[in-house]
């Protein structure tokens, strides 16, 4: 590779090319001005041709800025620096197209949103609301939502330890490997078929009504591999000394297991913990199939349909009318702040108790 | 549970006393304390809990299948029709999932055609082109993407993403009509299309947060030697870090596509469906294996939701299969932790 000379380009003739190391380069501001350039020249572009989406300006901007900087540095610096440049230009265009979705997302579900997001919202039910009329709140499907993820998580969380303390304490062997695989496998269940495996099984063999528990149930089939997976790494992080010295003072396994190793990593399995529950928070599919709707309060999840938050933005989308939209973007605002409000206080515990002898 | 280096090494006088009685050999293997005993028991007796689930869940969904499938009178593979209910046939039930199959193959495809490109260039963004300070904040963004619940990301996609298509699509409809796939009508774009690029914003935390994963795994001499013969950095990661993470690159696309295939709430929300199988992507109709069961199931009767399950266990089938295969590949190299994102 290093045989081939490129023909030096920009130094005036007659002089000896110059070594590869001193080869012309673009100036350290050169990407920055070709990127405010493009974006002058992609926005006049826009406003002449009189396009009316923002992403249109943005997308000219874009291949403007890749294709100038290409040409530029290929005339400048040869083609390998070219393509340098048009990778990194790519890079960064595919990290910009990924936050894109996401700030339009949050942006829309907060501007519309707030619209009929008030006190009154959280504070009432759908019950004798009709689906194109305003009013109405949320408050029965908070309350359903509430009890389905509790309920999930009484089921999940002590099944989930359990099993990752097997995996990381005990397990060796066909079984350990066979719960590791197929915790994994478990992770990529489509929630609708967990969904379907309990409707199959409570309530058409088992002859029950649609409930909360039966969502809870499907909820906790999605939630187990999550807080196994989570849990275990925690626990391979708790360092090797500090089981070897309690046991070498006599306490028991179990003990050790219970007094030593679960308090060394429980910031971390908490942060797992919750961040599992933000997942299933948001799972619509199990919940249509099972706990069926109610836009009246119902505090039993035993006993008869319930609301849910998911469910009532899918129903409030469904019914197709402004009023309905209108709440739909509120309870959808509520479920993303509910969301992120746990996501972030998960990610505090696992900074602020992260185990000391981590990475 | 390695022995650190520095410990010496055991005396030898413990290796000598070798356990005799069984009573002795149950006490050096440490669980001869009842506690340990029912403690042990417990937690693996939650390993097999969840064995047993999924063993379960393939038993439950198998014997209603199979009740659904003994009275159809189509054929379930290749029938264009989903009429459980036997409105259009005498009574009798007729339903298939060819048109189901082709739904979901296709948004899938599309949505990992979108997908993988992007996130593997976020990842390498992450990993080798983002300011060092940056670089955790920008993977927290991704994790934020994969926070948010799929019936938000179906409202968002319905009442904002696809209103803003029709132009993508008429220009699509105006220069590549002609070959039949991007033929576009008009209408709505509630269509396979607009589900692909949704399921592709959905799956693109998985993929790269694997595939960064990966990359950062890349052996560092690796990197350096190809910087010291001159390369530059996109040279670095052509030939140093892309082949290494290759196979990460395909298990990361195939847990994406697991993700894809089974995606419901969102599907349901964006779609049109209709019950038929057409060339174009771009116009409204279609459907997949989730969304169907979604959309059909309140309206179901008994033996209709039989016939739902039995599509949902086709579903769990190719999802366990992609999901396992992914895995599998994983596993051949144990150091890939990325695997449990």
């Amino acid at each position: 590779m290093s045989t081939t000379t490129v023909k030096p380009t920009g130094t005036p003739g007659g002089k000896p090319a110059p070594s590869e190391l001193q080869r012309a380069r673009l100036p350290r501001w050169a990407p920055y001005v070709i990127a405010v350039g493009s974006l002058a020249v992609g926005s006049g572009i826009g406003l002449a041709a009189d396009l009316s989406s923002r992403l249109q300006w943005g997308l000219i901007s874009a291949i403007l800025f890749v294709g100038v900087s290409y040409f530029l540095a290929a005339s400048v610096e040869g083609t390998r620096q070219a393509k340098d440049r048009l990778a990194t230009s790519l890079v960064w265009v595919m990290f910009l197209l990924a936050v894109v979705p996401l700030a339009s997302l949050i942006f829309e579900t907060v501007q519309r949103g707030t619209k009929v997001f008030d006190g009154y919202f959280l504070s009432h039910s759908m019950g004798v609301v009709a689906d194109d009329e305003p009013g109405g709140g949320i408050y029965h499907a908070i309350i359903g939502t509430l009890e389905q993820v509790g309920l999930a998580c009484l089921i999940a969380v002590p099944i989930g330890l359990l099993t990752a303390i097997y995996l990381v304490e005990y397990g060796r062997g066909k079984l350990a490997k066979a719960v590791t695989f197929f915790v994994d496998v478990m992770t990529g269940i489509p929630s609708i078929v967990a969904g379907l495996f309990v409707l199959s099984f409570w309530i058409l063999i088992l002859g029950f009504d649609f409930s909360g528990w039966a969502g809870a149930m499907a909820l906790s089939i999605l939630m187990m591999p999550v807080v196994v997976r989570s849990t275990e790494e925690m626990l391979k992080l708790v360092p090797n000394e500090l089981r070897e010295a309690s046991l070498a003072l006599g306490v028991p396994k179990w003990r050790t297991i219970l007094k030593v190793v679960l308090p060394t990593a429980i910031g971390g399995i908490t942060t797992g913990v919750m961040l599992a529950v933000a997942r299933i928070a948001g799972e619509t599919a199990p919940v249509l199939l099972l706990v069926w709707t109610n836009p009246f309060i119902n505090t039993d999840p035993f006993n008869g349909p319930q609301g849910s938050l998911p469910l009532y933005i899918y129903q409030q989308y469904a019914s197709g009318t402004n009023a309905g939209y209108d709440r739909a973007w509120a309870a959808a605002l509520a479920l993303i702040a509910f969301i992120m409000i746990l996501n972030l206080v998960a990610r505090g515990i696992a900074r602020w108790k992260a185990p000391k002898t981590g990475r | 549970m390695d022995i650190p280096t520095d410990t010496p090494p055991p005396p030898s006088h413990v290796e000598d006393a070798k356990p005799t009685t069984t009573e002795q050999k149950r006490a050096a293997r440490g669980a001869t304390r009842p506690g340990d005993r029912i403690f042990l028991a417990l937690s693996r007796g939650s390993g097999i809990t969840l064995l047993l689930i999924m063993a379960a869940v393939a038993a439950f969904l198998a014997y209603r299948a199979s009740i659904a499938l003994a009275d159809n009178e189509g054929s379930f593979l290749t029938t264009f029709e989903w009429d459980p209910a036997g409105a259009l046939h005498d009574g009798k039930p007729y339903f298939g999932i060819a048109v189901l199959v082709f739904g979901t193959i296709v948004s899938s495809i599309i949505a990992l055609v979108i997908a993988v490109p992007v996130a593997i260039g976020i990842a390498l963004f992450i990993s080798h082109y983002a300011p060092r300070r940056l670089a955790a904040p920008i993977a927290f963004v991704i994790d934020l993407l994969a926070a948010v619940p799929s019936i938000v990301y179906g409202l968002w996609g319905a009442l904002v993403v696809a209103p803003n298509l029709t132009g993508l699509y008429s220009w699509l409809d105006d220069y590549f009509g002609w070959t039949g796939i991007f033929e576009y009508q008009g209408g709505a774009p509630r269509s396979l299309m607009t589900v692909g690029i949704l399921l592709a914003i959905m799956i693109l935390p998985i993929i790269t947060n694997v595939s960064r994963e990966v990359f950062l795994q890349v052996p560092k001499m690796h990197e350096e030697a190809a910087l010291a013969l001159g390369a530059t950095r996109w040279e670095v990661i052509r030939m140093s870090v892309l082949p290494f993470g290759r196979s990460g690159i395909i298990s990361a696309s195939m847990l994406g596509l697991g993700r894809a295939l089974g995606e419901t709430i969102a599907v349901a929300t964006v779609l049109s469906p209709t019950f038929v199988i057409q060339a174009s992507v771009l116009d409204y109709g279609g459907g997949t294996f989730a969304q169907n069961i979604a959309s059909k199931f309140s309206e179901a009767s008994e033996y209709g939701r039989d016939a739902l399950i039995a599509s949902g266990l086709v579903l769990f089938v190719i999802t366990l299969l992609v999901n396992g295969a992914a895995r599998l590949i994983i596993a051949r190299r144990k150091e890939y932790s990325g695997a449990n994102a």
